[in-house]
């Protein structure tokens, strides 16, 4: 798999969509996209860069193991639901606010960091898995 | 009952548990002394349910509750007529005195905040099943007690011997406690009714129903369990492994009394049938024979003592069937009788082991001089037990002969087995509270001397009531004895028996058991050794029959585990495709619901083209010659497929679609090198033929389940209402994205729980059975 073409190519890629993964995140709210088709995006991205450059350069790039950052987004998901209880409404409610940031009006809600916790799940499940796998082929 | 009382019932019965949380840290600031302060818990629930007494031997009920889940029409609710009143007060009034005698008990032992810890906790449980109205709480609450029995007599888990009685003791319960659920269940759905009290008011309705049987057995497998009848009296001697507060307190006076509860519970709705009057009676009085038989075959008090405890239910569980006022009556007295000396003598036989270090009636002798408190309480307890003059115990026994003597037939039967277990009971009484104390001294491995107060106050105060009641009899019967009566006949009873001897057929009977008791006692050598030489020759107990039953029950599993994981992947595969074909199918077919043959589709040409390459990129995997391509095949169709789906107006869908099948391709070219398989496809026809048919029927069922789904009228109340609401309550227009973050997030929470969880399992999976080196593992 370690083509040069390959080799040459996969750190643009990766980037490129590890950056498209956040874009798709945001905007699903709107727009096609969410938390979970975001991780799949970003998780993807990590594996096509373990195949090309091994798993401990993409393990040593993510700095966390893939584990605790799925455990991270779960905790995220929990706590943006269990912020519902402090403004007295059931669990989960989504709670909106919408600040001005340096002129521009940004709508920031619970139901996004809920759904930011889904895509560090799915993203740290799925590389888990693949990073897993793919390290026999090192050894 | 007014808010205030109601607030403190609730309180009373949580109390126990709330002492469970304390006396752990109780006991490691304050050492054994905890014991006081942690008696004082119980005793204040004895006081709260005493205030009651008035109210309820005049005929009325205490009743309360909380809404649970109302939803489901669950009630937190309690009930307290006579017989649950004196059970409450047996279960706090003897529980204050365990407290205090574990305290001594255990003095300096390291584990004595949890001991104390779940004794308190079996006694919130055994408070609540008594207390309980509604069935479900009633069976929470016997589970629990069946768990915390399990956990106190595991109390010295270091020992194999309790860890076995333990673990026998929770699978008798525990199968007697399904059987009871599912009888709770058989009777709720015949009378409609969730609360016993609802139950009580049925009348008939339950006896003539054809569910009638089914209700009856299964609520014997629950009763008979807990209280330890004939042929399931095994565990509760075994059960003798825990420390002896523990035997005193569940397995004498309380917990085993739960089967009898239950059935005295029942009596006016199950009872006064053929069944109820045939079976219980029989069965009691094979326990009460048994019981009393192996009892005299033992040499170790508390065991001789266990096994009375098994005659006495019998003898309760025949008296509770015999159908007439007067057994119940006898049953209602005897079982307070039983719980006050029962209690008793095993305080008394744990105080000589704990004082003489040995409870073997062959080395015990002469205590009297050095333990004069103690064969004071065990005297007392033993008159009553035997059943003299004077005591409750002597009430208890002329109720029991009154109400068996009148008739022929399987009364005179059952008359016999009576007086036959109760001279015997006699025996042993006398053999526990008196002959320990008298006589030549005996070689003990300590010096005797008295215990400490801790010990003997409960004993003491237990015995002295024995006697107490029998003298006061009268106002005893009125506050407690006939209203439990009555909650157990179903109407009025007045028990007008007292202590005082007067002539009549029960006394001429109570004399030929005292008589024929003495013989007993005085021969129990012999006795003893003739049984022991039966026994032997007989060869085979339940007991014994519990180990086999076990030993097969794992051979059982370990037979089905190799046919069911035989650890061949094809075969899993192949049976979980055919059981998915035939749950898609089989409906289908049975119920006639094939799909009607679609029309043709009317497509464009670059939609034509895509499907193509779907169906080519089938035909690749079919025919690909090695493993990869066949995998990069099964991704152009799923591409296909995508491309189809964003055509179609599914665009989440559709990139979905293309992430999980980048994803799976990947992930299963990465199993694929880690498994180790040739490369190529070597199955022999016939294999292939099979898996050809199964993966064709399971495609089959799929595509018409599809095709079905698509023909049933659309109802769009749901997608109305997204599209309505998705902008306006969600502040999003991507619905999809909305319903999975928004308005189905508990959902999402859970699914992404799951992916987090197979995540976990997947990773140990693969690391399971690959030796890693040291590096890598430290890398990884």
């Amino acid at each position: 798999m370690r083509t040069l073409i390959f080799r040459t190519a996969a750190p643009y890629l990766t980037a490129l969509m590890l950056l498209f993964s956040v874009f798709v995140l945001l905007r699903g709210h709107n727009e096609p996209g969410g938390g979970f088709i975001g991780g799949l995006i970003a998780a993807s991205a990590l594996a096509i860069n373990g195949i090309a450059f091994g798993v401990p350069a993409v393990r040593r790039a993510i700095h966390f193991h893939p584990m605790a950052i799925s455990g991270f987004g779960l905790l995220i998901a929990v706590l943006s639901g269990l912020l519902s209880f402090a403004f007295g409404v059931p669990f989960l409610t989504g709670l909106w606010t919408s600040p001005e940031i340096f002129g521009l009006t940004v709508d920031i809600s619970t139901v996004m960091f809920f759904d930011i916790g889904v895509y560090l799940v799915v993203v740290g499940s799925i590389t888990s898995i693949a990073l897993t796998l793919e390290h026999r082929e090192d050894v | 009952m007014g808010s205030g009382a109601q607030s403190l019932t609730l309180l009373a019965l949580f109390l126990p548990f709330l002492g469970a949380v304390l006396a752990p840290p109780l006991c490691r600031a304050l050492g054994h002394g905890a014991a006081w302060l942690l008696a004082i818990l119980p005793a204040l629930i004895f006081v709260h349910l005493a205030g009651f007494v008035g109210i309820v031997s005049s005929g009325e009920v205490v009743a309360g509750g909380y809404d649970w889940i109302p939803s489901l029409g669950v009630r937190f609710s309690w009930y307290l007529d006579g017989l649950s009143l004196t059970f409450g007060l047996l279960i706090s009034g003897i529980g204050t005195l365990i407290v205090l005698y574990s305290g001594g008990y255990l003095k300096g032992h390291p584990q004595q905040g949890r001991f104390l810890s779940f004794i308190l906790l079996f006694m919130g449980a055994m408070l609540g099943l008594v207390a309980s109205d509604s069935f479900l709480m009633l069976f929470v609450f016997w589970e629990l007690t069946s768990i915390t029995s399990f956990l106190l007599i595991g109390f010295d888990h270091g020992r194999e011997a309790a860890r076995r009685a333990a673990l026998q003791a929770l699978v008798v319960t525990g199968m007697g406690g399904l059987s009871l659920l599912a009888g709770l269940l058989v009777i709720s759905s015949v009378t409609g009714a969730t609360e016993l009290s609802a139950l009580l008011s049925t009348g008939g309705l339950l006896r003539e129903s054809p569910l009638y049987l089914a209700a009856f057995v299964l609520v014997l497998g629950g009763a008979f369990t807990k209280s330890a009848q004939f042929p399931f009296h095994f565990w509760l001697p075994n059960a003798m492994e825990a420390p002896t507060p523990v035997s005193a307190y569940l397995h004498s006076a309380t917990m085993v009394k739960a089967g009898v509860y239950l059935l005295m519970r029942l009596n006016p709705v199950l009872g006064d049938t053929a069944a109820w009057e045939t079976v219980l009676p029989l069965f009691g009085a094979a326990t009460l024979l048994v019981g009393t038989l192996l009892a005299m075959r033992q040499t170790d008090l508390k065991l001789m003592l266990a096994y009375t405890t098994v005659a006495s239910l019998g003898l309760l569980v025949m008296l509770t069937g015999y159908g007439s006022e007067r057994a119940i009556e006898a049953a209602v007295l005897y079982l307070i009788a039983h719980s006050l000396f029962k209690g008793a003598l095993f305080m008394v036989a744990g105080l000589i082991d704990h004082e003489t270090g040995t409870r073997d009636i062959r080395r015990l002798g002469g205590l009297a001089r050095a333990m004069p408190i103690t064969f004071a309480a065990g005297l007392m307890a033993a008159l009553s037990m035997g059943g003299l003059p004077l005591t409750f115990g002597f009430i208890a026994k002329e109720e029991i002969y009154a109400a068996v003597e009148i008739g022929m037939g399987v009364p005179v039967l059952l008359l016999g087995v009576a007086i036959v277990g109760n001279m015997l009971m006699f025996a042993i009484a006398f053999l526990v509270g008196l002959k320990p104390f008298v006589g030549a001294a005996g070689k003990t491995p300590a010096k005797p001397h008295e215990g400490p107060a801790l010990l003997w106050i409960g004993p003491l105060c237990l015995a002295a009531l024995g006697l107490l009641a029998g003298l006061f009899s009268q106002m005893f019967h009125a506050a407690i004895s006939s209203p439990m009566a009555s909650a157990v006949a179903g109407n009025p009873v007045e028990i007008a028996a007292s202590s005082v001897p007067h002539l009549g057929l029960p006394f001429y009977l109570s004399l030929a058991t005292i008589a024929l008791g003495v013989a007993a006692y005085f021969a129990h050598a012999r006795i003893r050794f003739g049984i022991a030489v039966a026994l032997a020759a007989i060869g085979w107990g339940p007991d014994r029959g519990f180990d086999q039953a076990m030993r097969g029950l794992l051979r059982l599993s370990f037979g089905a585990t190799r046919i069911v994981q035989n650890g061949r992947l094809h075969i899993y595969l192949t049976v979980v495709f055919l059981a998915v074909a035939v749950t898609l199918l089989v409906p289908m077919i049975v119920f006639d619901e094939l799909p009607a043959m679609p029309q043709f589709p009317d497509l464009w040409l670059h939609e034509w083209t895509i499907v193509l390459i779907a169906v080519i990129g089938l035909g690749a995997v079919v025919y690909a010659k090695d493993r990869l391509t066949a995998i990069v095949s099964l991704g152009i169709q799923g591409f296909a497929v995508a491309l189809l789906f964003m055509l179609f107006g599914a665009p989440d869908l559709s990139f979905t679609q293309f992430m999980v099948e980048t994803l799976s391709v990947v992930i299963l070219a990465l199993v694929m090198t880690r498994l180790k398989l040739t490369p190529s496809d070597h199955r022999p026809t016939h294999e292939k033929a099979l898996d050809l048919s199964v993966a064709t029927v399971c495609g089959a069922g799929f595509g018409l389940l599809l095709l079905k789904v698509t023909q049933v009228p659309f109802d769009a109340t749901l997608s109305q209402f997204y599209e309505a609401h998705s902008r306006a309550l969600a502040h999003g227009r991507n619905i999809v994205n909305v319903i999975i973050v928004d308005f189905r997030g508990l959902d999402t929470l859970g699914e992404i729980a799951v992916v987090m969880v197979a995540g976990l399992a997947i990773l140990a999976l693969i690391r399971v059975g690959t030796p890693q080196a040291p590096a890598a593992k430290r890398e990884a």
